[in-house]
Formats: C-alpha cells, structure tokens, sequence
C-alpha cells in the first residue's frame, strides 16, 4: 500500500516535471519587429502573379509586387498612378499610355522599366492561366499582345485594347493581381522549355513591392521580409510571420494570449466574446463578396417565376444580419455590391411567409414540396443555409442540405446537376462589369458552352439582359453607366432566379498596440505595409 | 495470450504462421509485400477516381474559361482510361517519382519528407511515454491481481478507450493551454519565430532543436509537443498495461516463479527480474504494433493541434482532390505499417527463446 | 432455490441440458459480481431506452423553427432548469438533440455489427477452410484493407461516396470487417484438423455444410466478444467521421457533428461541445465495460483471469 502511494508520488512528481520545463516556454510575446498573423490560408496554390487567382493568395502578392495603378482602399473611385506616375487615354479611347516611375528597385537590384511591364501583361496572356482573361477580355491573344502592348521606351508604356471600352474598366482591371509587374531579367533566369519562368515563380519571388516573400509553406506558413529599398519607404516590421490556422477558436485563443497580433478569421460568436477585451480590437471592412442562393432552371420546379419569389421571400434577410451575421455583413439584394458605380440599394424582399405559400399555390404547389441545397462545409455559410432550412419549412418547404468541400461544390455546381446552390461570388475587380458579366449575361444556354458564367450555371439566359450588359461596358461616362447597371439590376432583381442574400464584412481581430494595417474593399488591397506596433 | 486488439496483431500472427512453414521466408515475405503494395495502391487509385471532386477544378480553380478546362484535362491525362493511368502512376512510382500536389505545388517526395517526420516525432514520443507508463502500472496490476490497484488499471485503460481524442484535445487545450497555461498554443511545433530560423536537418523539431544547440527553441519545441503527445500516448498506456498484465500473469503461474519463492528470492526481484524480464518477449512485438498504430492513427489529433504531419497531409490532400498526394501519403503510411509489422515479428523471433 | 442452484452446479450433470444450462449460470453469476459489467450493462440499457423513448423525453425535438427576434434571443443559451444542457446557434435543446441522437449512434452500431462481422466471418472460415489459392486471394485483399490506415480510408470512402450518414455506416463497415476474418480464420484453422470434422467429413457432409454447420457455430463466441469490444470503437470511428463533416448532416444531431459544430465556440458557449462530448464517451464506456464483462465470461483463458 504504502509502495504504491509513493510510486504514485513519483509518478506525479514526474508529470508536473515535464510540465514545469514546459511551461516556461509556454507564455511568450511575439517580438517587436515583427507582426504575427493568424490566417486560414490553405487556398493559396501558386504565387506566381499570372496565375494567382486565390483569396489568399492575391493578399500576398498585393503586399509583394506593385502594379500600374491602385485605388484608394477607402473610395474606390480614387484611381492614382504606382508603378506608373502618369497616364493619358487617346482621344479614341483605345490606346493609354503610361509613363513608369523611375527609382523602383526589384528585390534582386535590378531597375524596373517600362520593358518590365509590357513583359508581366504579355506573360500573363501567353501563359493565360485562370485569371487570365481579366486582361485578355480587351482583345487580347498570344499572338497580338506582343503588339498591342509595348514598351516605347524604358519610361514608356502603351496598351491598345481592341474597343473603346468605358475607362475606369480597363484601369480597374490593371489594379488586379494579374496586372503585378514582375522582374524580367530575373524571371527569364529561371525559363525551363519556354515556359517564361512559371514552373520556378509558382514557388518564388521577383517582385518590387513593400515586401519581399521569403518562404512559403503550402498551409503552414508565409514569411514576408521588408523591403528596405521600397520607392514609397521601408516599412516599419522587419518581418511579417503568417501562421495557417485552420481553426477560428485556435485563432481567438492565441490573439487573447498574445501570441499572435492579428486574427483574420474570426466567426461571429467570437467577435462578440472578444469585443469586450481591452487588449484587442476589432477592424471591419465592407468587402465586395456578395452571399446569394440560387435556383437551376434545369429543374422543372424551380423553373416556375412563382417558385423563385416565393423562395425570395422566405429568406430571414433581416433575422441572419442579426445573427449568424452580425457584425460581419449587410443585407444586400441586387448582384452589385454596394460601394461599386451603379449598385442598386433597394431591398425589396424581406421574411414574408404568407406571401411566400401564396405564391407557392399559384406555382401549384399549396403544400410546399422537397428540395436539396449544395453548401460549402464552412461555419457561417452551414448556419445560413441552416436558417433557410428553418424558414423554407414554414411554407412546407423540406430542404435536404448538402455540405461539401469547397471545390466539391464547384464541381457540381459547374456541371449544373445542383438545385439550390448557396455560396459566395467576389468580384474579380473593381468595376461593375465583373459581376454584370456573371450573373447578367449568358451568350450561349448549351450544354457544351464556350463560357460557363454563374448565369449560364443555372441555366438562366435573359437576352436583353445580355445585350445591356454588353452595351454598357462600351459607355464611357459614367454617370450614364451608372444608370445602365441600376436598370439591368431592377429587372435582375425580380426575374433572375437568384436571391442575393449579404454582402460581406471582413473583420479582423487586431492586439491593441498594433495600427496601420489595412483592410481594402478586395483582398488584394488589404494591406501590412504601414504597420507599427506602440 | 490474450486476443490482441489491434488489426496488426492479426497481421502478425498471420505472418509468422504463413511464412515459418516456407523455406525461403524473405522472398515470400517480399511478394507478399509487393502484392499487398499494388493492392493498396490500386485501392487507393480507384477511391480517387470515385471522389465527386473535379482534379481539373482543383489545378484551375473555379472561374477559368472553358478552353483553358479542356487543356489541362488533357494535360492531366484525365481523358484515357482509368487502367491506363494508373499504369502511368505505378510506372511513375517504380521511379520513385509520386508526381506533384496540386495544394502545395511541390513534389509529393519532398512533401512527405516534411510532413511524416512530424508524425514520427509525435508518434514515437507517444510510445515512449506509453512504454514508461504503460508496463509498470501493468505489472501492479498483475502483481495486485482482483485487487483494487487492478480495478483501477482495468477501469483506466477502458476509459482510454472510450473517449473520443479530438474531445479530449479540444479540453486539454481549453485546460492546459487556455486556463493553466502549462503548454504552448495548439499552433503545429514550434513557435513562429523558431519555425522560421531553426535549421532543419531531421525535420524532427525535437532532434533539430538539439542538433541546434538552441534549447529555448528546444523548450518551445517541448511545450508545443507535449500535450498532444501525452493525449496520443494515453491510448497505448490504457493498451499496453492490459498486456503487460496479462503477459505477467501468464509468467507469475509458471513453475520457475514458484520454484525461485522455494528459494527463497525476494519478490521484488521474482516481479521485476525474472517474470518481467520473460514477459518482454511478447511485449516488444506489442509495443510495435501500438507505435505502428500511433503512426496512423494520429489523424485526429494532428488535426485538432494544427500538427503538420502526414495524417493531415493526407486529410488536407483528400478534401482539395489533390489525389497524388493522397496517394503518395497513404503508401508511406502503408509501406510503414508493414514494415512494422514485419520488424515486430523478427523481434519476437530473436528474442524469443522458444525460437531460437 | 437451493436445490435448483445445486442442481445448476451439480459436478456430474445427468443431461447435456443440465450441463448447458449450469454453465449458463456460472457465466451469468460471473457477469454479475463483475462491477464494471454491470455499470456497462445498466448504461447500454439506457441507451437503448433512451433511443426507444427519444420522441417522449426529449422535449423540444432536434430543431426549435425560431426565427428573427425570438432566435436572436434564445440561441446560445446556458445550461438552466428549461434547457438542461443550454441551447445552439439554431436556438436548438442540446438535451434534445442527444437523447434525439443516440438513435443515430444506435443505428450505426446497429447496422455495422450485422454486417461487418459476418462479411469477415464469412470470407475468414472459407479462407482457412479451403486454404491454397483461395485462401491467397482473400488474405490478400484483406491485408490490402488491414495495412490502409483505417481512418484514412473510412474518410476517404465517406468522401468519395458523399457525405451523409448511409456513406458513414457503410466506410465503417469496409473498414472492420478485415480484423473479423484474420479471427474467423485462425479459429478455422485449428478446428480444421480435428477428429470431429473429420468424422463430419466422413459422415459425407459438404463443404457449405462443414462450415455452416461445423466451424461457424465454434467460431462465434470469441467473435461476439470480440464484436461486443469493438462496439465503443465504432462509435468512436463514427465520431471521428461526423467531427470531420463526413457523416450526419445538419439538422441530423449525430453527436461527432455536434462536437465539431461546437468547436467554434468552445471557449464562448463551452456547453456545445461538452455534453456531446461526455454523452460519446459514457455511452462508449458502457460497450467497453459490457464487452469486457462478456469476455470473462465468454472467453475465460483471457482478459480477467478470473
């Protein structure tokens, strides 16, 4: 008896030894110099500029390149020079002409031209990977760009598109991550089998910006280094440490302890539990991702008009902001989100079951009818769709919710084999084509089609809906086109099969010594480079 | 003996009765191993093609046009039949080559060799801690037999076996890490500023800390591993005490126990010299197959504390339909369960005296 | 009473009856003083009553219907004397869903013990019953299932076959039965060569009829141990599924799903995933304890040594 009582003690004795050498290490501040980021990264497959088309990864690439042009991240309307100091547009509004800042250094020393510029855009239309027709929609091809796009000079950069499209829609699409100016002569170090430097920047980095990529980690982690050269200044953090941390809790345990400075995905109930901390604060920034439920036409139930309002007004819009949304988005109902030209406001829907079983009767369906829903297995989109299931239920509505991984549900939504589909669309850049173009217009309903947009995905092909579209990316003023795009939403907005539901909200969760970082309407333009920590 | 429990244990034993009737045992062992290898392989080939996950979608993402659809199906070979790729793919690995991952744009060679010793690492912590615990409280409970120290072994490593471990994670870590601040954030194995500068020579932080001679790293590389460590190590404590019990008692009824009290030596030394010193035999291939199931069986956990090994290269490989990897991983893990499982039963036979 | 248990222990019974019989009695005493069986007996009782009754105990049902206000204002409600284990985002009884749920646990045990088993039986007795290349081929493919990692290959499949629970259920079933046939073939093996089946052999009975009616009924006690002790594994592999998404679906309460559900809350509204958490574990206690029990009495050279 007594042998075993002092086996135990020893036993004991040993466990709070482990845990004593542990604990010392335990509680640790992260360094002075350099910023902690906690951040579900695990989308990001490439960093190479012609190729990143992910979330995650046009954030890195925003902070390490630099680009023609950017906007202001608070008024997107603000269009100033970057790489470029200066632009002019000719007079038949097909060819600008830019003039390149001098004194910007790539990370290998070497001097950024005009030659690197014209290099970057034809290298993203000749490799033309995803997000390559962000610039190849101005008409052009691997085999023209090397014309319609040159350098005139080392100072001089002109791009001639094919039409005279609205301005601000050839500039926005210039501010994209695809549009990054990478270094010419170090790329071309690097070409394997003429495949201009693309197996080896997938994994590296030649760039000029802010920032310079020191490591990336495939879901692990991202290490960013100032670049002391920076033409606009060295930025104060030595280092950048960008940890994936897949799970928002973890995230929240590890911003409350101090061992990381920001968290970049909290979800809402931890926004609330966290807002009373003194030691962190909270950064909210209205994000252009627009959250909406959509019908496939292909089924012959919700192909009736009946159906899809009904389905319109059976969504809690007001209920879900409050809730599974507070703090993190805003009831949005048209397919423009608002703070782009032309984005249409009203919200005409809101909860209204008795509405909904009338227009459910008059569709021939008095005692509702089941249904299946496709989900992306992430928290806030299960408990939207979640509420739907409740609020669909009260017009007899039995809705089977399908989660799947992200690109499960791409894969079914691509082929069209889905009913219900709720997920998430953010546009591609800043102009209001971006979303006109996917959700509008639809050239050709066939199985086979040579373009797939989000219309053509359920099945939806309004003709003069598509021929508006077309029409207003042609008109160069912009209050005109503005007043297009309000029309093409009004009738979007009550024929198309599509319920915008929220738009999005980022929010992140900073320590309360750090400032300067940036939110941007896109994730591209969220920015580190003005961090400090007091 | 008692039933083992875990699968290998079968494995085991089906291998010493299979091949110790062979005369060329090594050579029948190896076409063994390389047909359950294709197996697998085909097994795990087949799963692939069958997940509802597009392998174009995941290389291209959602948006790109529909040409650019068509040429990388292509590229891909996804428009020849299924027995021809995969005989593109075994032809492939006889190379050694496991192709390229699509999440983490690396080969998947390089890959697993940064995520499995991450595994191993925890994996073989894991059996340290149970080998340490586990025997000795197994041989009290077989010494205090239907005694209560047995009944609270027995009810110990029953309830090792009743929680699920990603719970216990998610409490020990609301505990340990949240409320006592005993352990390091459930971040993956190390903080982020050793993550970046330490050298890595083994990839085993523990090992490359010391390699290192940096020993605040080393204590970082500590707190972060022990807790998951400990919670993995609790399922083969609970396992290997049961055995380490049975075994003992099977040596505490043999006539030389009783023979060596006639003469008169201690207990102390009948416990822990001769009858011990037997039940080892048995033990040792035990113990192989608990590490060998740590190894695989560590999924959950890693999940739970963002660990970057193997398991979750696999998991992580499998939701974003980057089928190489998923294939590449699971044939380690494979491989290495064999091997275990064969090394194991050398080591019965080795030490074994019956054998000899 | 006396003269029935001394006629139940008699040493020398005078009929097979009799003989059966007082083994029967011997077990079931032996299960009876085993404290730790009967805990396990008296919870898997529970369960299954719980499971039985669900509709009548739990008292609001898997889902509350609330909406707008009265959502906002009953979600993520602390355990009190109306909702015993507080309430979800949903505004949902926790209490409910798990009393709802371990129908849901119960049917996956359910469903995975009556066929796992017996597709391993089956292939194990006439792979060590008829041995040469037939044995080779289903060994075969039975260390192809053994030496894939087992939660590997459940999520796998549960993946590839969509999620939902009929996907959960059936990975789980492909992923046990190996271990059921190495056991039924190691039995076979050594009931193979006896004089009692060679004198059925004899006698001129077939093969399906050796095995069906000679080697299968030998096999199946150490089976139903063995079945009884993987009990609390399935439920943990069910779990494991569920926590990873794979298995129920919302607003189905299958307890892995309702732990992960509560992951992203477990330091906000601890409650989420605690009670599904204890309800895993208790309930997977008891099959250990019960198959523990079982196996002293079923299988006595083993475990308990009583």
């Amino acid at each position: 008896m007594k042998v075993l009582f002092n086996k135990a003690r020893r036993l004991a004795g040993m466990t709070g030894l482990i845990f004593a050498l542990s604990s010392g290490a335990a509680v640790a501040a992260t360094p002075k110099d350099a910023l902690v980021v906690g951040w579900q990264f695990d989308d990001i497959i490439t960093l190479d500029t012609a190729e990143v088309f992910e979330f995650s990864g046009a954030e890195i690439t925003g902070n390490t390149y630099d680009r023609l042009i950017g906007y202001d991240p608070e008024d997107v309307s603000k269009i100033f020079g970057v790489a470029a100091e200066s632009w002019t547009v000719s007079d038949d509004g097909k060819t600008f002409t830019f003039k390149m800042r001098k004194g910007i250094k790539f990370a290998s020393g070497n001097e950024m031209t005009a030659e690197d510029a014209a290099f970057s855009l034809q290298r993203a239309i000749v490799l033309n990977k995803s997000p390559a027709f962000i610039l190849s929609q101005f008409g052009f091809s691997a085999d023209n760009v090397k014309d319609m796009i040159k350098a005139v000079d080392a100072d001089t950069l002109t791009i001639t598109t094919d039409k005279a499209y609205a301005p601000t829609f050839v500039l926005y699409c210039l501010t994209a991550t695809i549009a990054s100016i990478v270094d010419k002569t170090e790329v071309m170090k690097h070409e394997v089998d003429g495949d201009m430097g693309f197996a080896w920047l997938r994994t590296n980095y030649a760039g000029s910006g802010p920032y310079k990529i020191e490591q990336w980690k495939p879901s692990e982690i991202v290490v960013l280094s100032a670049n002391k050269d920076y033409w606009g200044g060295a930025p104060a953090m030595k280092n950048i440490f960008i940890r994936h941390i897949g799970e928002s809790s973890v995230q929240q345990l590890l911003l409350e302890k101090g061992d990381i400075d920001i968290a970049r995905n909290l979800e809402t109930e931890q926004l609330k539990s966290v807002d009373g901390n003194k030691d962190i604060k909270l950064l909210k920034k209205g994000k252009g991702s627009l959250y909406y439920l959509s019908m496939n036409l292909k089924d012959p139930i919700l192909a009736k008009p009946q159906v899809q309002e009904a389905l319109k007004y059976l969504v809690d819009y007001k209920g879900l902001e409050d809730t599974v949304w507070a703090g993190r988005g805003q009831v949005q109902q048209a397919f423009l989100p608002k703070g782009f030209l032309g984005a249409l406001e009203e919200q005409p829907f809101s909860l209204n079951v008795e509405k909904a079983k009338g227009l459910l009767a008059e569709a021939g369906y008095p005692d509702g009818f089941e249904i299946e829903m496709i989900v992306r297995n992430a928290p806030i989109r299960i408990d939207t769709a979640k509420s739907m299931q409740t609020t669909f239920a009260k017009a007899g509505i039995k809705v089977k919710l399908i989660p799947m991984d992200g690109k499960q549900v791409l894969t079914v939504y691509r082929a069209r084999k889905h009913q219900l589909f709720f997920g998430a669309w953010g546009p591609d850049y800043q102009d209001p084509h971006t979303n006109a173009d996917t959700f509008a217009k639809n050239l050709d309903n066939g199985d086979n089609a040579k373009s797939k947009p989000v219309a053509w995905r359920n099945a939806y092909a309004p003709e003069q809906m598509t021929k508006d579209t077309l029409a207003a990316v042609l008109e160069s003023d912009a209050g005109k086109r503005a007043k297009m795009y309000l029309a093409i939403q009004k009738a979007h907005q009550q024929q198309a099969p599509f319920a915008f539901i929220m738009q999005e909200q980022e929010v992140a969760g900073l320590r309360a010594n750090v400032e300067g970082y940036v939110l941007g309407p896109s994730f591209d333009s969220n920015s580190y480079k003005d961090v400090v920590k007091k | 003996m008692t039933t083992p429990t875990t699968k290998g244990g079968f494995l085991a034993v089906f291998f010493s009765t299979f091949y110790s009737k062979r005369a060329k045992p090594l050579i029948h062992f190896l076409s063994m191993l390389i047909m359950t290898f294709i197996g697998l392989l085909m097994l795990t080939f087949v799963i692939g093609r069958m997940m509802p996950t597009d392998p174009v979608i995941a290389v291209i993402g959602d948006k790109a046009p529909e040409e650019l659809y068509e040429k990388t199906y292509k590229e891909m070979g996804l428009d020849k039949p299924i027995v021809v790729q995969f005989v593109y793919y075994l032809g492939g690995v006889l190379q050694g080559d496991l192709g390229t991952s699509v999440r983490t744009a690396n080969l998947v060679t390089e890959d697993i060799l940064n995520y499995f010793p991450a595994t191993l690492e925890l994996a073989t912590l894991a059996t340290i801690f149970g080998v340490l615990l586990g025997v000795p409280i197994g041989v009290l409970a077989a010494v205090k037999q239907n005694k209560w120290p047995d009944y609270l072994v027995r009810f110990f490593g029953l309830i090792g076996h009743s929680a699920p471990i990603f719970w216990l994670a998610m409490m020990g870590i609301v505990l340990f890490y949240q409320h006592l601040d005993w352990v390091a954030a459930p971040e993956g194995r190390l903080s982020v500023m050793y993550e970046y500068t330490l050298p890595k020579v083994t990839n085993m932080v523990l090992i490359d800390t010391m390699l290192a001679g940096d020993w605040d790293a080393f204590k970082d590389a500590f707190a972060h591993i022990i807790l998951p460590a400990s919670l993995l190590s609790y399922y083969s404590i609970a396992y290997l005490s049961r055995m380490t019990r049975s075994f003992m008692l099977d040596q505490l009824k043999q006539e030389y126990v009783i023979t060596a009290r006639v003469k008169g030596v201690s207990e102390t030394a009948i416990i822990w010299r001769h009858a011990l010193g037997n039940a080892w035999v048995p033990l040792i291939t035990v113990i192989a197959l608990t590490y060998a199931t740590l190894l695989e069986g560590s999924v959950l956990t890693e999940i739970v504390f963002s660990w970057p090994g193997l398991g979750r290269y696999i998991t992580d490989g499998l939701l974003a339909a980057d089928m190489n990897a998923v294939l590449g991983g699971t044939i380690v893990v494979g491989l290495v369960f064999i091997l275990l499982n064969l090394t194991s039963d050398l080591l019965y036979k080795v030490f074994d005296p019956r054998a000899r | 009473m006396t003269e029935l248990k001394s006629w139940l222990l008699a040493e020398n019974p005078d009929s097979r009856a009799q003989a059966s019989l007082g083994r029967a009695y011997l077990g079931w005493r032996r299960f009876f003083c085993n404290p730790l069986a009967m805990i396990g007996f008296v919870i898997v009782t529970a369960l299954l009553l719980m499971a039985i009754f669900a509709p009548y105990i739990a008292p609001e049902g898997i889902t509350s219907g609330l909406t707008g206000a009265e959502l906002k204002e009953h979600r993520f409600q602390p355990p009190s004397a109306e909702h015993w284990f507080g309430t979800d985002g949903q505004a949902n009884d926790i209490f409910s869903r798990i009393v709802m749920g371990s129908r849901i646990t119960l049917i996956i045990v359910g469903i995975v013990i009556f066929t796992a088993p017996i597709l391993g039986f089956i292939i194990g007795t006439v792979s060590g019953y008829f041995g040469g290349w037939i044995d080779v081929v289903l060994m075969r493919i039975t260390d192809v299932f053994l030496a894939f990692p087992k939660l590997v290959l459940a999520l796998a499949l549960a993946a590839a076959l969509g999620r939902g629970l009929e996907s959960a259920i059936f990975a789980i079933a492909i992923t046990s039965w190996p271990a059921y046939a190495r056991l039924a073939r190691a039995e076979t093996l050594t009931i193979r060569k006896t004089d009692y089946l060679a004198a059925a052999r004899l006698q001129g009975a077939g093969h399906w009829r050796l095995i069906s009616g000679h080697i299968m009924p030998l096999c199946l006690s150490s089976l139903i141990v063995r079945v009884t002790l993987d009990m609390a594994g399935i439920i943990l592999t069910a779990a494991g599924l569920g926590f990873l998404g794979l298995g129920a679906q919302p607003p189905t309460p299958e307890w892995g799903a309702m732990i992960a559900e509560g992951r992203d809350y477990i330091l906000s509204y601890w409650w989420l995933a605690t009670f599904p958490g204890l309800a895993i574990f208790v309930v997977a206690l008891g099959f250990n304890f019960l198959g523990d029990g079982l196996r002293d009495v079923l299988d006595p050279k083993s475990g308990g040594q009583h």
